[in-house]
């Protein structure tokens, strides 16, 4: 620093001026430079991912710490603060009725949901993996509820389910069915609120279907083909079993979200508090209740945790699922990655080797 | 008739048989059952917005019609113009807050995303693989883990009902973060970064040259997403938000909160607040559905 060139340092990280003559460069400022280039080498990267990880951290990793310490303390509104009551907040929340009910709807639902809309999705994505007119007109076709928000979905669904003059319930005494009454009844509010996320999703999740079903190799329908399998047949031999790690993948996305509903629930009747029963009560919505109907943060975070508990325990099952069922797999992928990078590197060896040779038969060129 | 001799003759004839009919087995045309069943899963996604038309264009009393027509009535701006003029919803400040937020949000996600995946895809650093890992498990953690807490920062700083606390949450994503490593992974060959370097760039001009100008499309269906699920979004707005100040899901929530619910209303607004959505999905729903499909092969 007590170098008399007074030059600014970002002028050494410009590319040299053309015409520029080289040789009546300080030496000190080149090594000043090199020096400043190293540094940026090894911090930037940090720099680069600081801005996600601060974040997280504040708004993240900070509250889900302090959730925790707020779930063992009777939180005061006013004071703003709370007293520690050891685990009498989770004591509370698991001995509520309420809460088991919620967790009974909350699986209803995501079971309701999960399970029609991925068997919905495997077939329309099989339909739209045929060789059809207008491709892209149909894909764009199914995804159109995806953009509408779940509550204006909520809204108009749970219009249709009405009990008394919903559109549901006029087809049916239409057929000369009985009316189902969407609304008191606990299975069949289950029922349309899960058809609201189905609503939603299924297109969502066709795409994504479709997208692995098309990296299937077409050599396969053809031996089978030619073998005189259906295609019928064709579709359970090949395509589904296919399609296994991008449905664990489906699932498990669906697990997460579909465990934390809570849009369509509350906007399912004009008081969003679950029903007179809590007959489609969840536990998000609980969670809400709780914290901002009642106004106990201590016993919110309890639940807040316990969901989590519930969420993380769903994870590690589905995590030993899938590394039952896709091990194989995920190690050859993994080994030809490593394969892939070494021949990279190799290769990449190779040309500063024979910088000089101009021929182009180099091995990356060769493959 | 006989598919072979058909064959033969378009081998035969230059450019008669086009690339399309000569695919493969799977490559035919397939029937009506295929049409069908689509028709039938295209009606199924769009009855519901015209069911919210035709009662939002009905008045209170079209929905206790038992015969009640299959065309809509008359009443969709009449019933609009009360949503939009209602003071209990503030439709338009909904609107705008729904509008600048949603776009603040995609744009700062864009950004950060693109950087950070920069970094964990081209630039080796200790610990990278890690944090990465460490990123992706975040995406696990469910909101509502953070929102008691959140809510007492937000109203320490006297934030809450304003928009700046569903933004600032907001502003970074782990699923960016995730999804531009995976892109620039395989979209920038490391060559072009050594290039960079061997020409003297730094490393953030590396990235503002080569890193951005790759990222383009993964970054603009990144932005897409941000923009349609930050829109949509309603559990935390709803909690940190005032009735007076609230974004598009929060003022149609209002809707049916009052005493007695007018479902044309209602429908009229869940029409009108889907709108500016519907639109961006007209000129940008192609982009959507080949990034949910780029998105699912490497997932």
């Amino acid at each position: 620093m007590t170098s008399t060139a007074t030059a600014p340092p970002s002028s050494t990280e410009r590319p040299q001026q053309p015409g520029g003559a080289p040789a009546p460069r300080d030496p000190r400022r080149i090594a000043f430079g090199h020096r400043l280039s190293r540094w940026d080498l090894k911090l930037s990267p940090y720099l680069y991912i600081s801005p996600f990880f601060i974040l997280f951290i504040v708004v993240g990793l900070f509250p889900i710490a302090y959730t925790a310490v707020i779930s063992f303390m009777d939180w005061d509104l006013v004071r703003n603060s709370g007293t520690f009551i050891g685990f009498d907040q989770y004591v509370y929340v698991l001995t509520q009725p309420k809460f088991w009910i919620a967790l009974r709807n909350t699986f209803s639902i995501f079971l309701l949901s999960s399970i029609p809309q991925l068997v919905a999705a495997i077939f329309i994505a099989a339909m739209l993996d045929q060789n059809i007119r207008a491709k892209t007109f149909w894909r764009m076709g199914v995804l159109v509820p995806y953009v509408m928000a779940p509550v204006a979905v909520a809204l108009i669904f749970s219009n249709m389910f009405g009990d008394k003059f919903g559109l549901v319930n006029s087809v049916l005494t239409d057929l000369g069915l009985p009316p189902v009454m969407w609304h008191s009844d606990a299975f069949a509010s289950h029922i349309a609120i899960a058809t609201m996320v189905n609503f939603r999703w299924t297109g969502y999740n066709t795409l994504i279907l479709l997208a692995a079903m098309q990296a299937i190799p077409r050599d396969y329908y053809e031996a089978a083909a030619i073998d005189g399998a259906s295609k019928f047949r064709q579709f359970f031999a090949i395509t589904v079993p296919s399609l296994r790690p991008t449905l664990i993948f489906v699932i498990i996305t669906s697990t997460i979200g579909g465990l934390q509903i809570f849009d369509e629930p509350r906007m399912y009747d004009q008081y969003g508090t679950g029903g007179a029963d809590s007959q489609w009560l969840t536990i998000t919505l609980y969670l809400y209740d709780i914290g901002w109907g009642q106004w106990n943060f201590g016993r919110a975070a309890a639940l807040a945790w316990i969901l989590f508990l519930i969420i993380l325990a769903i994870g590690v099952i589905n995590l030993l699922v899938t590394q039952k069922v896709v091990r194989d797999e995920g190690r050859r992928d993994a080994a030809s990655g490593r394969q892939r990078r070494a021949a990279a590197r190799a290769a990449r060896r190779d040309l500063a080797a024979r910088a000089t040779d101009s021929t182009l038969e180099t091995p990356e060129a060769a493959r | 008739m006989n598919p072979v001799p058909l064959a033969i003759a378009e081998e035969n004839i230059p450019n008669a048989g086009k690339a399309a009919r000569r695919r493969p087995v799977r490559g035919s045309r397939p029937g009506w059952f295929v049409y069908t069943s689509l028709v039938i899963v295209l009606g199924a996604a769009l009855f519901p917005f015209y069911w919210s038309f035709l009662i939002g264009s009905g008045d209170a009393s079209t929905i206790r019609d038992p015969n009640m027509s299959w065309l809509p009535g008359g009443n969709f701006i009449a019933n609009a113009i009360s949503v939009v003029n209602d003071p209990a919803v503030n439709f338009w400040k909904a609107l705008w807050n729904s509008i600048y937020s949603s776009a603040l949000i995609a744009l700062s996600v864009v950004f950060f995303s693109t950087l950070a995946g920069w970094a964990f895809a081209k630039l080796r650093f200790r610990g990278g693989k890690w944090l990465l890992v460490f990123v992706v498990a975040t995406m696990a953690v469910p909101t509502q883990l953070g929102v008691v807490p959140l809510y007492i920062l937000f109203a320490d700083l006297g934030w809450t009902g304003n928009v700046g606390a569903i933004i600032i949450p907001a502003l970074t994503s782990a699923f960016g973060v995730f999804w531009m490593t995976q892109y620039l992974q395989q979209a920038v060959p490391d060559e072009l970064i050594e290039a960079a370097r061997v020409d003297g760039a730094s490393s953030f001009r590396t990235f503002l040259t080569v890193g951005l100008p790759a990222a383009r499309p993964a970054a603009a269906m990144l932005g897409l997403f941000t923009f349609v699920s930050a829109w949509n979004n309603f559990f935390w707005p709803f909690i940190v938000l005032d009735r007076s100040d609230p974004t598009l899901p929060v003022a149609l929530s209002l809707l049916q909160s009052n005493y007695f619910v007018d479902y044309s209303i209602v429908l009229a607004g869940v029409l009108l607040s889907t709108i500016p959505l519907l639109i961006l999905f007209v000129f940008a729903g192609k982009q959507l559905v080949s990034g949910i499909m780029a998105g699912a092969v490497k997932g």
